[in-house]
């Protein structure tokens, strides 16, 4: 059974779907990812979807929900390199994925990740120092 | 003696073409339809004859079906037709004009009828069934016309589409859509591919959609300029509206549309000092260099 490789990055998970998703495996994905960021207590999720040709509804409740999912489990979502089509499909079919950070690439993307690690970083410590 | 029954229109028709043709063209060329500026007397000349003996063949060779205009034995005189309807709608012929070079051959075709026959029931057959024709083929060579145009139209709308949304690079990172003219469903489609194209051509992390020339925002508008927006983010870029008319803040707020999602600005300067600013950039002023001169200071007092 095909599976999307997750891989690790330091304290983020890097996800990149490089074939077209259908219903089973996006389940998969979602129930591997909030594995192992449970596994590894991961504060961040990158999802690149920049070969991704084809959504659906399906496909983009999918991605709302493991952005909601992360967040439960402390890990910002940000989704990367959506194509054009693909954003235009989600918009028409009324999901506009409100909870779900967005960046035009991995770099940003992992940029996004680090600046609020370093935010959350940041705040931990004023918790620790009261 | 003709057999009852069988057309005498073929024979006549071939036997007196030369006539036929000569007053038709007579009339043609008296008639205010023929604007001499829009076509030579030549290309009359050469589209008449051209026509008239597509017609006799085609009515010599159709026999029983010769009120029936689709069948193949028509296939000649329908592509003369439409092509002489094209070419004259291009011309800028208005469609009377354009059928009138059709109704104007019935004139010289019913005189010789009444001149040949003398038969006064078989007259009137023969009349009908020219009349019959003739009438379809006007209403082809309207039809034809009418398509044509609606072709330039078709072709118009297209090129102005084009013409009308550009995406500019203000900085980089930062790209400016001046929108210009009424939004409607099919435009909004344009802007929006041809906007996020860009955002990933360039990798821009701001987009400024300028709406001073939209000339008026109803609830419809606004919910296109929503949609851009939304998928704009949606790529990872940023959206900001700039360039909302006092009317226009009004009507937004009546309407009840909620832009509090988007950031909005009143002119493109201030979107674009905005969009600096999340980039971590900034404008500033030189110290050493002059100042711009007046217009006023520069002209004699």
């Amino acid at each position: 059974m095909e599976r999307i490789p997750i891989l690790k990055m330091g304290a983020f998970l890097l996800v990149s779907i490089q074939v077209d998703m259908h219903d089973q495996l996006a389940m998969q994905l979602q129930d591997d990812l909030t594995n192992r960021i449970a596994e590894t207590g991961a504060h961040g999720v990158l999802i690149d979807i920049s070969a991704l040709e084809i959504v659906d509804s399906f496909i983009g409740r999918m991605l709302g929900n493991i952005a909601a999912m992360s967040r439960v489990l402390d890990a910002h979502t940000v989704v990367v390199g959506m194509r054009p089509a693909v954003a235009i499909t989600l918009v028409e079919l009324g999901m506009s994925l409100a909870g779900v950070r967005t960046a035009l690439n991995v770099e940003q993307g992992m940029d996004m990740l680090s600046a609020s690690a370093d935010a959350a970083a940041g705040r931990g410590n004023v918790h620790v120092n009261n | 003696m003709p057999i009852s029954g069988q057309s005498q229109l073929p024979a006549i028709l071939r036997e007196h073409q030369r006539d036929i043709l000569a007053e038709w063209m007579r009339l043609q060329l008296a008639s205010v339809a023929t604007r001499r500026e829009l076509i030579s007397e030549s290309d009359l000349q050469r589209e008449s004859s051209e026509f008239l003996n597509a017609l006799i063949r085609a009515a010599d060779s159709g026999g029983a079906n010769r009120t029936d205009l689709s069948g193949s034995s028509w296939q000649q005189v329908r592509e003369i037709l439409e092509r002489i309807s094209r070419t004259r709608a291009q011309l800028g012929f208005s469609p009377s004009e354009t059928a009138t070079f059709v109704f104007s051959l019935k004139q010289p075709i019913f005189d010789r009828l009444r001149r040949e026959i003398m038969d006064a029931t078989s007259l009137a057959d023969e009349t009908w069934s020219v009349t019959a024709t003739l009438d379809a083929l006007g209403l082809m060579t309207t039809e034809s016309y009418q398509k044509r145009r609606e072709a330039i139209i078709t072709q118009q709308q297209q090129e102005m589409l084009e013409l009308s949304t550009p995406v500019v690079t203000l900085w980089r990172g930062i790209l400016a859509l001046p929108l210009i003219g009424t939004l409607d469903s099919a435009r909004t489609q344009i802007v929006m591919e041809s906007l996020l194209q860009r955002i990933v051509e360039t990798g821009s992390l701001i987009a400024v959609l300028d709406i001073t020339g939209v000339p008026t925002v109803d609830t419809l508008v606004a919910q296109h300029l929503l949609k851009t927006v939304a998928a704009a983010r949606l790529m990872g870029a940023d959206c900001i509206i700039s360039g909302i008319r006092p009317q226009i803040a009004q009507t937004i707020v009546h309407l009840g549309v909620d832009l509090n999602s988007v950031t909005t600005k009143a002119t493109l300067a201030d979107a674009f000092a905005i969009a600096l600013t999340r980039l971590g950039l900034g404008v500033t002023t030189v110290a050493s260099h002059p100042k711009p001169a007046v217009p006023d200071s520069a002209s004699p007092a």
